[in-house]
């Protein structure tokens, strides 16, 4: 019976229920130490002095002298520190490293920094830098506007967020080998490895990266674990013994990256009858004090910002710039949703203006098979953005509902999306990501570096592999991701574990086919030897990208996806409460529709929170809310039923069909809720949406 | 004074018992005490005194919702899973989704919108109730 399509058995399930699974802070090594960041507490600003306050006979200090190699954070560009070397560009930001035997000790580690002052940038819009620009071109946005009856504008703002993963950061570094082996809860193995060798100065051989079972990511644990990883190394390799750290909750809010705040305008030009004739967009997202993974959020902000729709003459130009806040970074979505969000709140806004019905606009303009992106991406008979249309507009009686719910204080919207999978065309080719898979007995055993995070990975690569090879699911096995024995598979980000490496898996499988013959692979090991087949990413042949001039297609395959919420106001407090959520996704091919709906379920959940509930308050550049009493995500009370619907419309390069899945669901919550509170006749451009916002747009609106 | 928590992690390496925030907001240091599901991260050792105290590597006789848990996609990254299971063991028999609802209020999932967990805990017999 074939493995994908079904419920099988999670490879990854037995020790997540009976406690035997090791998170980082369950594992422990002989000798280890704790280890402690002193950390800035100005936003701007050179280093005078620094004191320590306390007997430091006993404790290992280290600080950015005694970085062995380059004192930075290989990413994209090496701007980021590992340890502050004379200057602070944001608060929290690493200084000192201290560890100790008794962690309790780490308390005493006080030291008296001296700084001057520099005063901090905190407005992107005023920033002097600008980390990257896009721009995307299509058509002639004169052209369109000159024959455009209406021209609808408008400003939409989204703030941080929290990934808020249950499990804080946290490795341990052990010195061995003549080298560092990194012990750790992340999601790219190769990310660290390739930040550590720079760091240490260490041939790549001599560094080794294991990831532990991982208490959640969500893009938290894509680039940050490589500064930690850096922190707990240095120490490590001057103490000459392993380095445990783990950050408290308050220090992983602090100190770690959140999704990037945005400020998205928008200026449309449309027809009386609904046609978009024009869309002329500007994208402005807040980088933090350094570069990071912002353009990479920057470039599919901008490539999402137009929504799902057609039209000929688009400008979409975006920046990212410099503020003295704590660097922005991955999260869920990577841009997506903040693009996304001002988009679908804006069409609401143009069916207002136009005094057409919110569904039928959408229909008139939404994206159909052979239709061109605002790259010039012509899009496969896989686009559904009709469909799930559709299917969310009937299975909720939307149109019923809207008039039912119409001068009450609930209201009900949607909204329409698409979400690109995998890295762009070109960052995938640049990645040329690698799987093997290792002939055994009975069956086979995957290397991948992708990691498993909460997603599933392990179980639908061995279903997709069971199913190449013709083997039954159990006889597949699957290697813990650790650099000494699985390749680079890319990192385990951007909806591309399934389509991309899910892909490199099945032609590996195919080949290890091909070569067994007729042999059962016990034969074949007695006969030939080991057998390992190692593959590379394959680009597809008719997908074209051009970095430089952003033409062309910018992703392999898009999911699509439209959500229906239905919301209530507290007459009081004038609190927004969910009431129920519709998801409906085409993601090519659910491989385990349990975790695929899964998927869907916690994306949804975290846009939810996103749209009303999550909200970081800076002050003085500091999260000023950095604990889970006043930072708060949605409990089993704040969540409402979600009901999920899954189409499928096959990729003809995805395994089985698959596009991917992780990040799409988390685009739709927010606009869909505050299309949903438009319709109560409360004018909110801006998220989240808390009580507070509520009354003051109420007090306009009416 | 330690905090039960610790004394758990540290003095009997039952790692099971998770920390999450440290201060009472997400329950994944959920254990039962005298079969109550609390919050070890808030309990004081000395507070145990005479009391029954169930880990996750200590639970019997939900076999049942563990596995559902596996099966109906409750547990995803798995860090809140153990604390879940346990709130979800005191859960009195034959409650409905409301008041599995408002029973699980104290421990946060960050993963799976929390379907997969009601899914889990009806797919093992609403609810299980340990023995």
């Amino acid at each position: 019976m074939p493995a994908v399509g079904r419920n099988v058995l999670r490879k990854e399930g037995g020790g997540k229920v009976n406690g035997a699974a090791k998170y980082i802070d369950d594992l422990s090594f002989p000798g280890m130490l704790h280890g402690t960041t002193i950390r800035s507490t100005i936003q701007a600003g050179r280093i005078l002095s620094v004191r320590p306050e306390f007997d430091p006979s006993g404790f290992v200090v280290a600080d950015a002298r005694d970085v062995p190699g380059k004192n930075v954070i290989a990413l994209i560009e090496d701007d980021q520190p590992c340890l502050a070397d004379g200057r602070v560009r944001h608060v929290a930001e690493a200084i000192l490293l201290v560890a100790h035997e008794d962690r309790d000790a780490l308390l005493r580690a006080r030291f008296s920094i001296d700084y001057e002052r520099e005063p901090p940038v905190d407005d992107p819009a005023l920033s002097p830098r600008v980390f990257k620009e896009i721009s995307i071109e299509k058509g002639n946005l004169g052209r369109g506007f000159a024959r455009a009856d209406v021209v609808v504008e408008g400003e939409y703002r989204t703030a941080h967020q929290e990934q808020l993963y249950i499990e804080c950061n946290g490795v341990i570094a052990v010195p061995e080998n003549g080298g560092i082996t990194l012990y750790g809860s992340l999601q790219c193995p190769y990310y660290v490895h390739k930040a550590l060798v720079v760091l240490l100065a260490l041939p790549p051989d001599k560094v080794r990266v294991v990831q532990t079972e991982t208490g959640g990511g969500f893009g938290g644990k894509e680039e940050y674990p490589s500064m930690l990883a850096g922190h707990a190394a240095i120490l490590a390799l001057k103490a000459n013994r392993p380095v445990k750290m783990i950050y408290d909750r308050v220090e992983d809010m602090l100190a770690t990256t959140k999704r990037h705040p945005s400020i998205v305008r928008h200026r449309t030009g449309v027809t009386r009858d609904g046609r978009i004739l024009a869309m002329d967009i500007d994208v402005l997202m807040d980088g933090g004090a350094y570069l990071t993974l912002s353009p990479v959020v920057l470039s599919r902000g901008v490539l999402h910002a137009t929504g799902p729709y057609r039209c000929n003459d688009v400008r979409v130009h975006g920046r990212v710039t410099m503020t003295n806040t704590p660097p922005n970074g991955a999260f869920r979505g990577f841009g997506a949703p903040q693009t996304l969000f001002a988009a679908e709140v804006h069409m609401e806004r143009i069916a207002e203006t136009l005094g057409l019905d919110p569904v039928r606009l959408r229909e008139i303009n939404l994206f159909r098979p052979g239709d061109t992106t605002a790259t010039g991406q012509v899009l496969g008979a896989d686009c559904s953005a009709a469909e799930v249309l559709r299917e969310a507009v009937a299975r909720t009686d939307f149109d019923a509902r809207r008039r039912a719910l119409a001068g009450t204080r609930s209201g009900i919207g949607l909204s329409l999306f698409f979400h690109g999978s995998g890295f762009t065309g070109g960052g995938e080719v640049r990645l040329a990501s690698r799987a093997s898979l290792a002939l055994t007995p009975n069956g086979a055993r995957i290397l991948v570096g992708s990691t498993e995070i909460g997603q599933g990975t392990r179980t639908i690569h061995a279903q997709i592999v069971a199913d190449a090879l013709g083997i039954p699911y159990d006889r597949v096995e699957v290697a813990d991701a650790d650099t000494a024995c699985v390749p680079d598979s890319g990192p385990t980000v951007a909806s591309r574990t399934c389509m991309v490496v899910g892909k490199i898996l099945e032609n590996c499988a195919l080949e290890m086919k091909a070569r067994l013959g007729a042999l059962t692979p016990a034969q074949y090991l007695d006969v030939h030897g080991p057998l390992v087949v190692t593959r590379e990413y394959e680009k597809p042949e008719e997908l074209q990208w051009n970095d430089e001039t952003y033409r062309g297609d910018a992703y392999g395959a898009y999911g699509w996806g439209c959500n229906v919420a239905e919301v209530e106001r507290d007459p009081e407090t004038y609190e927004i409460r969910p009431v129920r959520l519709t998801s409906v996704c085409e993601i090519g091919k659910a491989i385990h529709p349990i975790l695929a709906a899964g998927q869907i379920e916690g994306g949804t959940a975290q846009g939810i929170g996103f749209a009303l509930l999550e909200e970081v308050v800076f002050r003085d550049g500091a999260m000023a809310n950095a604990q889970m009493t006043n930072y708060v995500v949605p409990t089993t009370l704040d969540t409402p039923p979600i009901d999920v619907v899954i189409l499928e419309s096959g990729y003809p390069h995805g395994p089985h069909g698959a596009k991917g899945i992780g990040e799409m669901p988390i685009d739709g919550p927010a606009p869909a809720i505050v299309n949903a509170i438009r319709h109560m006749g409360i004018d909110l451009r801006q998220i989240p949406a808390t009580a507070e916002r509520i009354l003051e747009a109420s007090c306009v609106s009416s | 004074m330690k905090r039960l928590l610790d004394v758990l992690r540290e003095d009997f390496g039952l790692t099971g018992t998770k920390e999450g925030c440290g201060e009472g907001e997400c329950g994944a240091c959920t254990v039962l005490l005298g079969g109550e599901a609390v919050n070890s991260c808030l309990i004081p050792f000395a507070q145990v005194r005479g009391l029954a105290v169930t880990t996750i590597e200590g639970l019997t006789g939900a076999r049942a919702l563990q596995d559902a848990f596996v099966r109906e996609g409750g547990a995803q990254c798995g860090i809140c899973t153990p604390g879940m299971i346990l709130a979800a063991v005191a859960i009195p028999a034959g409650a409905d989704l409301q008041q599995i609802r408002r029973s699980l209020a104290g421990n946060i999932c960050r993963c799976t919108g929390y379907e997969g967990i009601y899914r889990s805990i009806f797919a093992a017999g609403s609810p299980p109730a340990a023995d």
